[in-house]
């Protein structure tokens, strides 16, 4: 299966490399090199590049291209999902997955990835267990470390290994049992230029923190349970349960997680909680254009619209805006031609809006087409689909927990286009 | 923290001298600066000797620069012998990090590492199973040739270890070996049919995975454990669950004839199905197929169904692929859903799932139709993104839907990304030739396009329209009126040519406008690119045909311009055509035919789908990703004509037979199993005297009997935890104990049989006496369930159903188990909890020390007797260095005469049968007052028969004997008091001795007790929880059969004294000795 892995940053460096079979030299990389070059864009890299003896698969994230070195068939989201695992796993051990962090942490990385995979197979993906393994650094353990000589690395199995409960781990304790709930939901959409809307989607996840004494078996049951068209399920969750009674019954796994995804039913009509009233206008003649956006609140249920961040990605042509918000800060970058403009919360009363001119190339035509607006928001206290938790209640465990449950609405990919 | 960055200043010197450019050019390192001063040697000296040093500490922190060198790609082999003989560090990181260097370079210092394969062999028998999974996993990581036979021996007893864990390293470790050296493919085929077996589900991903990797196409390994893979898989990890169902989709594929048989209709009729509702889809595919499906192909369909729901993306398009190719077409429908929702994933995920959904929506257009608008394109996809979507939508493209379509299509078309834009273009060019009802539509629009300020755009629509034009003939002279004018503006060397080469084959339509445009072409053929001026000949050819008052010396000017162009396929192409065009005394017949050479009706281009041919690939693989064979691609085989024997997957049946009837405890048998067994035989007496005429539906009925208990079972998994857990230990060691019932009944049998051969090992004996069970006992319930399962799988044969009706008579009370469908009975989790209660409690029986050596010694010859040589003999309660079947004696010497005894010897052993004895060495001679201790070793064959033999001198000789009190017939074993318990369990009924004995007072306390018995007898003590009961386990010396005596204090001073032993005789001798001991003072 996966026979090496090479981290690679930005700027084309291999600064990690693994094997789990014999050594497969770094030359390989040139061709992932190559395929950078034409991709121009990181985004661009195709994720898997055939060579003449090898496979390469991979994938980008926190600006590090992950690449899987694969020798014979494979099913490619295999490769790439686990790529994508132990992204998160790094991010889990260390707070932020970046390349001075896992160089800092080269020792931790190297055990964590060699019990991650055996012979190129997956062998220990839950997070729980591995940090049984091996235990993530922090400044406490390691001062207790170099004082009493004691290791960062477990000699027993992890009994979840073995369990059928394998993504918790036995023998958690805490003075403070807690369980939250985030029902964070995100709309998808794609308004058109006369602001109705072509697409809208519910997209939602329950991110779960848990931190329960002993083995806890939780149920978590909806008002409204019908609202969820697809969902897909942390392993705990059992699914005969919710087939017949549509309950989340489950044992939480230590820490956090994400207990749920769920997408809601197109044939709901979806609130679009904003609006954006544009005006943007390109004149053949002049080198001038007119840009001008407004952005006001839709359909809120009565709460506040908040963290509201304005980006478009101006046409070539564009040189230079002279712009006046009305609140917030704009930037926009001549070189990428990016606009983005940090609104913050909207006023019913006084509604934001970005006004001025844009400087044009001289000479150059006009842009064929205005360029699309990407917004972001957040609502807190509201799932926009409706969603609500009806109860929380826990089973196995004799304490009292403390259980809170939180909602929000963000924008996901929320396009206008102009 | 420190240590760390440290290290890092450190290990950039220890690259060569390339890689020392490398990183002083990169400007993020700083520590190179630092590197570019420490030289070479110097650092590696340093970290040598922080090796050698005997502090932790060090070795640690030089460990892990090390690994940070490794880790970097820098070379770190010359460290190789100082690293190596850290290799047994009692610290447990140390080791680790030694572990991962030593995978890394092994290959290269094979002789260096072989220093280190003897600390693996140990750690192999170590009794933590994280430590023995971890030696096995380095030690098959090694790829050093020469250790191969040890690595098979290694995985051959890792697969028969007790931990499921350190099992599935051993499939793991299969695979390593088997791409070391593919010769030892056979024994590992053993291996991995033996791992196949295992029921536990940590296990069956990783054999499955060396399965495929070693001997994928043995698909009759599978054979007998497909109704268990099938009930495992949702509880198995997910990377387990994705191999397993790549391997069972294959396996589907060779197995069950195919589900779609009647489907293959047009295009139509599929999709009424989809627009249909469910039930009415369902009515619709009873009533059309005289087809059943195996109930075994439907219960791989529907075992996989919640595994859709995973998290991991990986799983569902497993899932995905398997229903596209072994469900039946109108079942495959739910997989779109669950793929839809990967699109909300990383951008890799879903570039593989859109390329997947690219090839489905092709073919089947209604699965994906409800979901159109997820694939509409936003301006931040990333382009592959973007133009995979394209493709889906003009799949997904119909009369109803175009509209809509195409008023998307516009904003794409304006998109600033040109390179998606094109895309888009040619999109609509499929639709146009596609729909009917929209191409003039789409070609008017395409029209519009061409005044587009952006050349690639226009360049696209030209190609595009030419295309369009040519399947849709003449009425479309204005547009190539306007598109002659473009040729003016348009630079892109593919759209002139598309112009060029409709104008010429046109030129009839517009005979002014064509003469002109060739000679302005003419003008400027020398500065044409070469696809163009190929074109510009053609046209040329084409006008001379049709007009050559007009352009015959225009024509001719080209063919000689192109007579002496640079590239020889256009001076290849001029000569050609004017041999064929220009009449001279040399052309051949053909220039007669040249017009219909030239202006013959040319068939439309189909634009068709790049995805159109990738279906042949599985989907899912690298292969279909990729459009071509990847190594290692297992083909997907075309669905048989006549599905293989079903029978071939019954064999699990056969097991459960084997676990019940030695046992002989059919009555132990619980309700619901009851209820299958009947309902099981009521169905096949039914049919046998019904008649072929009912088989089918018959079959039918049965299939869904068994979903319905695997569905309850599953849904048992899945409720309370609690429950669950009662209930299922309950049944599982129900099971379980019938299970090691039938064991133990086959290790007598085998030990009684074969005795004198036994070793004493327990372990290696139960091994032993299992596959030997299964060899021998398999073939004769094989004969008796044969015949069952053909009628109850009513083979509709009236043949084998008279015979099979025979067989039944006569076995009747038996067959009632034999005929149960096990496999979909045996839920998932039991197998995961059995391995559990194995692993948590696992009987490993080894010989503890003794807990207490008597000094008591028997008088072996009194000196009067003896002539001066006095003898006696002690047992010293240790395992005998001789054999381990012999205990071992010590027999001390006196002599207490004046003089020397010369040649002290044995002789003329008269020992009963089977009996054996090792004897000491003579001794030369032995001082007066001297003493001498030798010891020797006698098999008592686990009697307390005497041994005689003759005890000589250089002159006399004196018979003895040595009669063992049964307590020295015994080792101790340490055993934990589960353990213990559960053995015990097995050694019931005839196997236990008791008595009650009163307990002296001053015997009562439980250090006494203790001390009292195994003075005794050679007893292991076991740690008791409770203050009045006393447990000791030991083994016979001879044969290794568990003795296990408990002592429960009772109230008024008595106690029960028990013994548990397959040794019935000496367990009542051992109880007769021990009740006075505890009863006297």
């Amino acid at each position: 299966m996966i026979h090496s892995l090479f981290l690679i940053n930005s700027s084309g460096d291999i600064f990690l490399e693994k094997h789990w079979k014999s050594v497969v030299s770094r030359s390989v990389c040139d061709y992932f090199f190559e395929a950078q070059e034409r991709a121009t864009e990181a985004e661009n890299v195709p994720p898997v590049i055939p060579t003449p003896h090898h496979y390469l698969l991979s994938v980008y994230r926190h600006k590090i291209f992950f690449v899987a070195v694969i020798q014979t068939e494979v099913p490619p989201l295999f490769v790439i999902e686990f790529l994508h695992r132990v992204v998160d796993t790094f991010q889990d051990y260390f707070g932020v997955c970046s390349e001075p962090v896992i160089k800092d942490n080269v020792v931790v990385v190297y055990e964590v990835l060699e019990e991650m995979l055996d012979n190129g197979f997956p062998l220990a993906t839950e997070s729980n267990i591995l940090k049984e393994l091996i235990k993530p650094p922090t400044i406490l353990r390691t001062v207790v470390n170099t004082i009493t000589g004691s290791t960062n690395v477990g000699d027993q199995l992890p009994t979840g290994q073995l369990s059928v409960v394998p993504w918790r781990r036995t023998g958690v304790k805490y003075t403070n049992n807690e369980a939250y709930f985030d029902v964070i939901e995100e709309i998808d959409a794609i308004i058109d230029k006369s602001g109705s809307t072509i697409t809208a989607e519910i997209q939602g996840v329950i991110d779960a923190c848990v931190k329960l004494t002993g083995m806890p078996d939780l149920t978590l049951s909806f008002m409204n349970p019908r609202l969820l068209d697809d969902v897909s399920f942390h392993p705990c969750v059992r699914f005969k349960r919710w087939e017949s009674e549509r309950i989340l019954s489950f044992i939480p796994p230590d820490g956090n997680f994400r207990l749920l995804s769920y997408h809601v039913s197109a044939q709901n009509l979806v609130a679009i909680p904003v609006y954006v009233k544009h005006n943007i206008s390109f004149r053949d003649s002049s080198s001038l254009g007119r840009f001008e956006i407004t952005v006001g609140p839709k359909q809120t249920m009565g709460k506040a619209i908040e963290g509201v961040i304005v980006t478009s990605q101006m046409p070539k042509g564009v040189l230079n805006m002279s712009l006046t918000p009305s609140q917030g800060v704009h930037t926009f970058d001549p070189v990428t031609k990016m606009l983005s403009w940090d609104v913050g919360k909207i006023n019913p009363q006084k509604l934001p809006s970005l006004k001025g001119t844009m400087s044009l190339q001289a000479g150059a035509s006009k842009p064929d087409e205005n360029p699309t607006i990407n917004l972001q928001f957040k609502i807190q206290q509201l799932a926009i689909s409706g969603l609500k938790v009806n109860r929380l209640d826990m089973y196995g465990e004799k304490y009292k927990p403390f259980k809170g449950i939180k909602y929000m609405t963000k924008a996901g990919k929320f396009q206008v286009r102009t | 923290m420190s240590t760390n960055s440290f290290a890092y200043n450190e290990q950039s010197g220890g690259g060569e001298a390339a890689e020392l450019g490398q990183e002083a050019t990169s400007t993020i390192s700083p520590s190179s600066a630092f590197g570019l001063f420490s030289s070479d040697m110097k650092k590696n000296e340093d970290l040598k000797q922080m090796l050698e040093s005997n502090k932790d500490s060090a070795k640690l922190d030089a460990m892990k620069r090390i690994v940070g060198m490794v880790a970097r790609g820098k070379n770190a082999s010359e460290l190789f012998p100082a690293v190596v003989k850290n290799v047994a560090s009692k610290n447990i990181e140390i080791k680790k990090l030694v572990y991962v260097y030593l995978v890394r370079y092994a290959e290269e210092q094979q002789d260096l590492a072989l220093l280190s394969i003897s600390t693996f062999q140990r750690a192999l028998k170590d009794p933590n199973q994280l430590i023995r999974a971890s030696a096995l996993r380095v030690l098959s990581s090694i790829r050093v040739p020469i250790i191969v036979p040890i690595m098979m021996l290694a995985i051959k007893e890792a697969s028969a270890d007790l931990s499921p864990y350190v099992r599935k390293n051993a499939a793991h470790a299969i695979q390593k070996l088997y791409s070391l050296d593919p010769e030892q493919k056979e024994m590992l085929i053993e291996v991995i049919e033996k791992l196949l077996k295992d029921k536990s589900t940590l296990v069956a991903g990783s054999v499955v995975m060396a399965f495929e990797e070693v001997c994928p196409d043995r698909i009759d390994l599978i054979h007998k454990n497909y109704r268990k893979l099938c009930n495992l898989l949702v509880d198995v990890e997910e990377w387990g669950q994705v191999v397993i169902i790549h391997m069972l989709t294959r396996y589907a594929r060779t197995q069950f004839v195919s589900p779609w048989k009647e489907d293959n209709g047009p295009e139509d009729n599929e999709k009424d199905f989809y627009e249909s509702d469910e039930e009415q889809k369902e009515r619709i595919g009873q009533r059309k197929k005289p087809y059943a499906m195996d109930p075994d192909h439907r219960l791989l369909i529907r075992n996989t169904k919640p595994l859709l729901q995973s998290r991991n993306a990986a799983v569902v398009m497993a899932v995905a692929q398997l229903y596209w190719h072994i469900a039946p077409k109108s079942e495959a429908g739910i997989i779109s859903k669950s793929l839809v929702r990967l699109l909300r994933s990383n951008r890799e995920v879903q570039y593989i799932v859109l390329q997947n959904i690219a090839t489905m929506s092709i073919q089947r257009k209604g699965m994906f139709e409800p979901y159109l608008k997820s694939f509409y394109v936003r301006s931040t996809d990333p382009t592959m993104i973007k133009t995979l979507k394209l493709e889906i939508l003009t799949n997904l493209a119909n009369e109803a839907n175009i509209s809509t379509l195409l008023r998307e299509f516009q904003t794409y078309v304006k998109s600033q990304d040109k390179q998606f834009a094109a895309a888009t273009i040619q999109t609509i060019g499929r639709c146009a030739t596609n729909i009917s009802e929209v191409t003039d539509t789409c070609l008017n629009g395409l029209v519009c396009l061409l005044s587009n300020r952006d050349e690639i755009v226009v360049a696209e629509s030209v190609v595009v329209i030419k295309k369009l034009l040519q399947t849709q003939p003449a009425q479309h002279a204005e547009i190539i009126k306007h598109m002659a004018k473009l040729l003016d503006s348009i630079t892109v060397p593919v759209a002139r040519a598309s112009i060029l080469w409709l104008i010429g084959e046109n030129c009839e339509r517009v005979p002014k406008i064509a003469p002109d445009v060739l000679r302005k072409m003419a003008k400027t053929f020398t500065g044409e690119d070469d696809l163009v001026k190929l074109q510009i000949l053609n046209l040329g050819a084409k006008l001379y045909l049709t007009n050559s008052k007009q352009t015959k010396l225009l024509t001719q000017y080209i063919l000689n311009l192109g007579k002496y162009d640079q590239n020889y396929d256009i001076r290849d192409r001029t000569r050609f055509i004017r041999q064929l065009i220009v009449p001279n005394e040399k052309s051949g017949a053909l220039s007669k035919y040249a017009k219909k050479i030239f202006l013959a009706q040319k068939p439309a281009p189909l634009l068709e789908s790049p995805f159109k041919d990738r279906d042949h690939f599985q989907l899912g693989t690298l292969s279909h990703t990729l459009n071509t064979k990847a190594t290692g691609y297992l083909e997907l085989s075309n669905w048989p004509e006549v599905a293989p024997d079903p029978s071939v997957r019954n064999v699990e049946v056969i097991e459960l037979a084997k676990e019940w009837i030695p046992a002989g405890k059919t009555k132990k048998e619980t309700p619901s199993k009851k209820f299958y067994s009947e309902s099981e035989e009521e169905d096949g007496s039914s049919d046998s005297s019904s008649g072929s005429g009912s088989g089918s539906g018959e079959d039918d009925e049965e299939g869904d009997s068994s979903e319905d208990s695997s569905e309850d079972s599953s849904s048992g998994s899945e409720s309370e935890v609690d429950n669950r857990k009662t209930a299922k230990k309950s049944s599982t060691n129900k099971g379980k104990s019938d299970y090691e019932d039938g064991e133990k009944e086959n290790e007598n049998s085998k030990t009684s049989d074969s005795s004198n051969a036994e070793s004493s090992s327990v372990e290696e004996s139960s091994s032993e006496s299992e596959s030997a069970s299964e060899s021998e006992s398999e073939p004769e319930f094989r004969k008796v369930t044969k015949g069952k399962e053909r009628k109850a799988r009513q083979d509709g044969k009236p043949v084998a159903k008279d015979v099979s009706l025979l067989d039944l008579d006569d076995f009747n009370p038996v067959s009632t188990p034999v005929v149960l469908p096990t496999p979909v009975l045996s839920p998932s989790s039991i197998a995961d909890l059995r391995d559990l209660n194995l692993s948590a409690s696992s009987p490993v029986i080894s010989v503890s020390s003794p807990v207490f050596v008597p000094m008591t010694s028997h008088e072996l010859l009194h000196r009067m007797s003896g002539k001066g040589l006095a003898a006696h003999y002690s047992f010293p309660r240790q395992p005998c260095i001789f054999s381990d079947k012999m205990v071992s004696v010590q027999i001390t010497l006196n002599n207490t005469t004046d003089r020397k005894i010369e040649n002290i010897h044995i002789e003329e052993k008269k020992l009963p049968a089977g009996m054996q004895m090792h004897v000491f060495n003579p001794i030369e001679s032995l001082e007066p007052e001297g003493s001498i201790t030798v010891s020797m070793g006698i098999d008592f064959c686990d009697s307390t028969q005497t041994a005689s033999f003759q005890l000589c001198t250089k002159d006399d000789c004196f018979s003895v004997n040595i009669q063992p009190p049964v307590g020295e017939l015994l080792l101790p074993v340490a055993l934990s008091e589960k353990d213990f318990k559960k053995e015990q369990g097995w050694l019931t009924g005839m196997n236990e001795a008791s008595a009650v004995v009163t307990v002296a007072p001053q015997n009562s306390p439980p250090s006494v007790i203790r001390q009292k018995v195994v003075n005794v007898a050679n007893l292991g003590v076991v740690p008791s929880g409770q203050d009045s009961i006393h447990r000791f386990a030991a083994k016979t010396v001879h044969s290794g059969s568990l003795m296990l005596v408990t002592v429960e204090l009772k109230e008024g001073s008595t106690a029960q004294l028990i013994i548990n032993t397959e040794k019935t005789v000496i367990g009542s001798v051992l109880l007769r000795e021990l009740k006075p001991v505890l009863s006297q003072g």
